[in-house]
Order: C-alpha cells, then structure tokens, then sequence
C-alpha cells in the first residue's frame, strides 16, 4: 500500500508526461506481481465497486473527530473530494491516541485490496464499521488515507491516462504498447495469471470476449492534409451514436461500447445478426437508431442506452441498426494490419452474404478534390451526419489516437452569442472557482436562460472570469449567484430540440463556450428568435423525437 | 466606544486619529508589512518597523515621508500608547498594539507561527480584542515545518539537473524565506527573477543570512541555466521572460497547494506546500493564547473560523470585512 500511495503521489504531483511515466515504468519494473496487477487494475479503472459511500465516510470521520458538521462542509465546498478532505483534516487530529494497536498494517496492495478492504462487506454494526474504518486511518500517513478513501468510494481515478499507464508498463517490460493494450482491454481479474498472460512473449490464448482497442480519428489539420493525394483517401460520414466493437466467437456475441462496456444485451436485435455471422469475427461500428435511410434524433438512442431490460416497446419505437466501418478479425485472426481497402473488400463481401436489416456498409462517399469535400461536409447536417471520416487507404487499424491514418472532419457547431446571467461554483478541481455558468438569450426585453456551460475558457480566463463574477455578483441564491448581464459568449453545439421543460421552449446538445466576446455588449446577444430560426433548420434535417 | 473601527479608509483609532494599513490616502498611515494589499501609496506620513524602511520605500517610493520604529518600542499618539511587535510574516513585519486607559488592541496584520529563518518569530500579545487574519482559516490548512517543505524543493531541484528549474513564489518573503532555508542543504548559487533580486538585497542588507544568489538579467546571453534553481514572482509565469529558459521543469510554493484540485488548476508540474500565513492551528491557538475575549476576523475564510472560535470557545468572534486581500496570486 504504501509503495502503491507513493507511486499514486509522484503520477498525481506532477503534470508532465515524462515525469509520469518514469515513475510508473519504476514503479512496475520494482513492485511484486501480485501487487502489480492489482496497481494495473486499479490505475486503469477496472473497478468501480463501492464498498463505502461519501456519506458514509464522512459520517464516520464526524464521529471520530468531533469536528461540527458546518466546518466539514465549508472545508468540502474548498476542496471538492470528500476523501481528501478528510485525508487533510485527519493530519490535525490525532486519531492514534485511545485506538487499541492495530496490528501492523504495513501490508501489500494486494493483501489490502484481498483481505483487509473486503472486510467491510461482513461488519454489522455501525459501531463496527467506525472502529475498522478508523483504526485503518490511525495506521496510513496522509496521502495513504486518501488512497484508502478513494478505494473504499469506488471513485478510484488519477490523474493519469490509460495512454501513460501502457507507456510506463511498456518501458518496464519492453513489451510493445500495442500488445499491452490489446491484452488489458475488456474486464481481467487482477490475478498472478493474469499477470503471466499479459507478460508472456508469445501470443497468448484469449478469452473470447475480449476486444482490441478502438482507433480513433483525430481532428483535421487542414494544412497538413491540403498536400495529400485524395485518390488515396477514402471519406465516410461521421455518425453521432454509440461506437462499438461486435464479436463473434466460438458461439458467442459480444458488443462492447468504446468506453469498455459489455453492451451485448441492450441491444438484443443485433444478436441474431451476429450469430448469423461465421465464428472467428469482429466488426467496428456505428450503432444508431435507424428509420428508412436516415438516423432518428440521438433523443431515440439515448433512450436504449444503460438499461438492464430492453422491452418489445422500446425496441419498436427506437430501432436500432450498425453501421460497420471496419473488419478487425476473419476466421479467427487478426486483420487489423492488413490495409484499410482489404479489411473493408472482405467487409463488403461478408455483409453481402449475410444480409440484415440491421446492418449496413458505411457508405464510401465520391469525391475527387478538395472542394469536394467541403461541399460534403456542408451537406452533413441534412444527412443526420455530424461531418466526415478520412481514412487513407492503406491504413492499418491502430491503437487510440495516431495522427496521419484517420481524420475527422466536423461540422462547424452552430453557435449563438448569449449573456451571462448566472454562475455557480464547479467541483472537484474547480471547487473554489465559479466554473459552471448559465447563458441567456433576449425576448423583447428580457433575458430568457437557454443554456448551461461548463467548459470551454482556459484557466486565465476562468480565473478572470471568477474575478469578475465575484465583482459583480447581483444576488446570491445558494450557491448561486446572478450577476450583471452584461458579458457575452460566442456558445456553440451540436444539436437543438424543442423542449417543454425548458423556460425557452428549446434545449441545445453539448453547448459549450467558443469564445468570450468583449468585443460585444449584451444588447448585441442574439434572440430566441435566432434560435428558433435554428431549431427549423435542425427539423428539416433530422425527425425529432415526437 | 471602540478602540478600532472601519473606515472607507480602512482601520481607524478615532482617539490617537491615524488609521493601520489604509486602502485609501490618509494623513498617518501605520503600516503592519510591506506587501501590497497592507501597504499603499500616497499617505502623507507612514509609522513602521526601522527593518522594513528599505523594502517599503522600494514599493511606495522614497521620497514618502517615513518613521522607523523599534520593536517593542511605546509611540504615543494623542492619547493612546502604540507598538510594534514582530509577527512572524516577512522580514519587518509587526502586529501592531494599541492601548488606551486599561483596554488593549492587537491588530495582527499578517502572521505566521512556523519556523522562519528570516525574520522575528511571532510574539504572543495578550489583549482584549485581537484582529486577526484567516487567509488559511479552514481545519484543512495545517502546515509541516518550512524546512521540510524547503527539503521538497531542494530534493526537486536535484532530481533533473539537466534542464532549469524554474520556482515560482512571492517575490518579498517567501523567496527569501526559502533562500535562507536552502543553506542547510548547499551552497550552489541561485538565480532570480529582477523582482525578487531587488528585495533580497533589502534581506541581506538587514543580515539575513542566504545561499549565494545572482540576478538572471545579469548572466550572459549564451548562459542555459543548465541544472539551476531560479526563482520567480508568479505573474513571470507563461511570460515572455520565460522564454529564456528552454524546457525548464515548473513549480509553485504556496499554502494553496495542500489542496490537490487547486495544484491542478494552476498548470505548474509541482507544487510545494510553503506559506508565511498561519495554518489553522496557528489561527486557533494564537487566538486563544492572547486570551482576547473579542476578536475580529479578516481576510479569506473569516466566518468559519469567527464561527468556530464562538462555538468552541465562547468567544464574542465577527468576521470583519476588509480589502486585504491574504495569498493572491500575484504579489
Ligand atoms: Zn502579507
Ligand atoms: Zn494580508
């Protein structure tokens, strides 16, 4: 535990990446392999079982501290995190003095996370729940604390990327990224089994449901991509819905979404399709709620989405279809680094022979130049598309995000200048700042909010921002503060649908700020008029939801 | 009446007529330390600390009109018996105390309790109403040693010697409490940023004892820093003058940084816990050891702990609102 706090410590004390990744190579190159892998599944946030809840956690610390509930909040409304908070406030407290001696609880990760931390599970009383709790915190410095919280909440995430976790692992053991990657998608046991796989030089048996990591486009560098040869490009639309990863072995089916969710079952009409399918396959899609030729509003689809049951209902009012890009697997072996024009020839070929109704090719889209492809772009919004893939011809199908291969090419987001009405402090991080804001639009003579914000400013400009807010504060409701109408923002995003529950009548998709425009004064802010005019445009495009 | 009332001005004693660390012009301005927010410019006479003329005639120019005092040393102002008593906070810093007829005041400017090595440690003066800062007022503050933060920054520096280490602090006290602490760990010359260039003069001309410093301005173009410790005011940060070191590893000394969320924000790789204002311990014990039944409380986080000292201790604890402004960002 100790060593694993401290690896936690270096990767969350520094933000560069170089300096991240040497502590985690150390760290694996040193640490014991049964603790290793538990590191691995704990830093790649394999779990997300919650033992013990905020609630709880604090309830406890309140006991044993005697601290007035008042000065706990006030603390938590500057730090944001729960488990650190107490972390920090348990430094002056000194919880050692009347506890019975804890046996030394100097112990391994993966003693911690086997035998010591499940205990939770079987205690009875609260009385209980305090005194274990406690006697753990009197035994672990500060920052031990704070990871023993973190692992008792669940809430176990760290400033470090999946990305870096593989790098630091691959400069350890020499084994290439790619490989480590693929071996830690999908769910593992932290086990010294799974430990052998992961490290064995050869090519290891896998359990069949286990995926290869997504690759991703990136976004276009117009200047870099103006000298390429477009007859060696291919362009596809870019949907908005559910990236996932479908798999068919030895009998049976899986669907994973990009985020490593096992999907399989919330979308049953896909299955038979699947089955169909010869054993030894896997395909990468779009999964979209599909009516005649075209996608039905993403409203249809966020329906289907995290349920444990889908019913007959659901199924007909939101039908659902997948729209392939890419073949990663054929009769049993990898095809991800075959060329992107053969792994698609034998996708073609293979939807051919099994047809479905839920499932199509992604269309090729024509085009000779570059012209061409802007008028493509243009046309997406009418298609239910939210831009355009380029994928080179001959790409492989590569790990994460690698510039050069893919592209994505977005529409502009459509955008609105809005003033600012209200401001409320954000979390976590941002605890202490007024980082979530509240944006209106004018009718007649008044301001009418129409969306809310969070992101989009750089730190000085928050920082500024906050500043500001403070100066300028009207009225406090809570958290809550109005301010003087009167700075405008440039908000953009992707989508806008009428909605009753909303004052203005409309509610917009993903807005956040593109700029912050001093240049204008809020009589200069756009109507709701303006975004009604934009809300007929969105209608003709895509059918809303009824 | 109360001894000490809030002006637009700022702190006034009517009966002695001269206001403590005006935010406003004012004819007799005492003045607790020389940092911004407690000393401002345009008064007509300012009454200090003898050790901080330099500093504060840096700041406020030196044509103002300056009287030096002597720790511990009784000035009379019409009625009222006034002194300056060291505080802990920077070097020349002083709560200042004043005493009419039986009833005794302490307004403590800015103080800290931890060891500093350059400057006075704080001095307990009991008093019946204590006006104290909370710049760190939350339980969550609570501050390890300076030299073992001091350690951090040496042991930081050390680990990559092959490019600048750049460390951001206050350029008037922290920078130099961090140069004097450096001694007990070597003698390699640091480099600084003008601004704080200036003011270590000012240290050493008061005897403060520092590792070896040179000004960053006066090394030769070709110079890389390759290895070296420079230390700079925050503003200096993502500035044009950054510009000059290539690939430097970036950090920042500040109380702020005990809270993982505020380290993050500010874009520096490191953040090291180092601040010349009292942790809340150092807030509640002071408090308490000045045996003040009143106490007012000012800058940041003064209701929670006027709150807590009322609930807790019985005491007759107001927060009190003020410009001061305690550990910016910018000094
Ligand atoms: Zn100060
Ligand atoms: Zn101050």
């Amino acid at each position: 535990m100790k060593r694993f706090a401290q690896l936690f410590q270096q990767v969350d004390a520094t933000t560069s990446t170089n300096a991240k990744v040497q502590a985690l190579a150390h760290y694996f190159q040193t640490e014991q392999p049964r603790n290793l892998v538990w590191a691995l599944y704990l830093l790649l946030g394999k779990t997300r079982r919650r033992l013990v809840t905020a609630h709880t956690l604090r309830k406890v610390f309140l006991q044993v501290s005697a601290m007035p509930e008042w000065l706990f909040s006030d603390c938590y409304a500057q730090v944001g995190d729960s488990a650190e908070t107490i972390a920090l406030l348990l430094q002056d407290i000194p919880l050692r003095q009347g506890q019975p001696a804890v046996d030394d609880l100097n112990l391994p990760l993966h003693e911690w996370m086997e035998r010591v931390i499940p205990q939770v599970k079987d205690l009875e009383t609260e009385t209980e729940l305090v005194a274990c709790i406690t006697s753990w915190w009197a035994a672990l410095d500060n920052f031990e604390v704070f990871v023993l919280n973190k692992l008792l909440t669940g809430a176990f995430r760290i400033g470090v990327s999946e990305k870096l976790v593989i790098k630091g692992l691959a400069v350890a053991t020499g084994i290439p990224e790619a490989v480590l990657a693929h071996r830690l998608m999908g769910d593992f046991a932290p086990t010294l089994g799974f430990y052998q796989q992961l490290l064995s030089p050869e090519a290891t048996e896998r359990s069949p449901s286990q995926p290869y990591p997504f690759f991703l486009a990136s976004p276009l560098e117009v200047d870099r991509f103006q000298t390429e040869d477009l007859s060696q490009w291919q362009a596809e639309w870019k949907w908005d819905g559910i990236r996932a990863q479908l798999i068919h072995r030895s009998g049976e089916c899986f669907i994973w979404s990009r985020g490593e969710d096992l999907i399989t079952h919330q979308f049953p009409e896909l299955q038979p399709f699947l089955q169909s399918l010869p054993s030894g396959v896997v395909l990468d899609g779009e999964i979209l709620c599909w009516q005649g030729d075209r996608p039905m509003h993403f409203n249809h689809l966020q329906k289907r989405l995290g349920r444990k049951r889908v019913s007959q209902k659901m199924i007909t009012e939101n039908p659902v279809c997948l729209i392939a890009y890419d073949l990663l697997e054929w009769q049993g072996k990898d095809w991800r680094n075959y060329p992107l024009c053969d792994r698609r020839q034998q996708l073609l070929e293979l939807l051919e022979s099994f047809p479905s109704p839920v499932a199509r090719l992604s269309q090729a889209l024509e085009f000779s130049s570059l012209a061409d492809l802007e008028q493509l772009r243009a046309e997406a919004r009418q298609q239910g598309a939210e831009g355009l893939v380029l994928k080179a011809r001959n790409s492989p199908y590569l790990v994460g995000r690698k510039r050069g291969y893919w592209w994505k090419y977005k529409l502009e987001p459509m955008s609105l200048d809005a003033v600012l009405l209200y401001a409320q402090a954000g979390s976590g991080k941002r605890a202490n700042l007024f980082t979530d804001y509240t944006f209106a639009l004018w009718q007649g003579q008044d301001l009418v909010p129409f969306a809310k914000a969070y992101s989009g400013l750089d730190n000085q400009e928050i920082n500024e921002l906050d500043k500001w807010i403070r100066k300028h504060t009207l009225e406090k409701f809570g958290p809550v503060r109005s301010v003087e109408p009167s700075q405008v923002f440039e908000i953009g995003f992707e989508g806008i649908t009428e909605s009753n529950r909303h004052k203005s009548g409309i509610s917009v998709r993903f807005p956040r700020i593109l700029r912050w425009r001093k240049d204008k004064s809020a009589t200069e802010a756009d109507t709701l008029v303006a975004a009604i005019a934009l809300l007929k445009l969105m209608d003709r495009s895509t059918s809303a939801p009824g | 009446m109360p001894l000490i009332t809030v002006r637009p001005e700022g702190l006034y004693c009517e009966i002695g007529d001269f206001f403590i660390d005006p935010w406003r012009a004012v004819d007799t301005a005492l003045i607790t330390h020389a940092h911004a927010d407690h000393a401002r410019a345009g008064s007509h006479l300012y009454v200090a600390t003898q050790i901080s003329e330099g500093i504060l005639k840096k700041r406020l120019g030196s044509q103002i009109q300056f009287q030096g005092v002597e720790y511990g040393e009784p000035l009379k102002f019409g009625n009222i018996w006034v002194s300056f008593h060291p505080a802990g906070h920077v070097l020349g810093s002083a709560q200042i105390r004043v005493e009419y007829k039986d009833e005794v005041w302490v307004v403590s400017g800015d103080y800290k309790r931890c060891v500093d090595p350059s400057c006075a440690p704080f001095e307990v003066i009991p008093c019946h109403t204590f006006i104290t800062e909370a710049t760190f007022g939350l339980p969550i503050y609570t501050w390890q040693p300076g030299a073992t933060t001091v350690k951090q920054i040496y042991d930081w520096w050390q680990s990559d010697r092959d490019r600048p280490s750049l460390l951001f602090c206050y350029a008037f006290g922290k920078a130099q409490r961090i140069l004097a602490e450096l001694t007990q760990f070597t003698d390699q010359t640091v480099y600084l940023h003008g601004a704080i260039h200036s003011l270590t003069e000012s240290y050493r001309t008061a005897g403060v004892s520092m590792i070896p410093t040179l000004s960053t301005s006066d090394q030769p173009r070709s110079y890389k820093f390759k290895g070296d410790l420079i230390l700079a005011p925050p503003s200096a940060h993502r500035s044009s003058w950054m510009k000059r070191f290539s690939q430097p590893q970036t950090a920042f000394a500040s109380g702020w940084m005990a809270v993982r969320g505020a380290r993050r924000r500010r874009g520096y790789e490191r953040g090291f816990v180092l601040s010349d204002h009292a942790d809340w311990p150092g807030l509640v014990q002071t408090v308490r050891q000045t045996k003040a039944q009143q106490v007012y409380v000012t800058h940041g986080q003064s209701e929670a702990l006027a709150r807590y000292l009322t609930e807790q201790y019985g005491l007759e604890a107001m927060p009190l609102k003020t410009l001061f402004e305690g550990e910016g960002d910018i000094e």
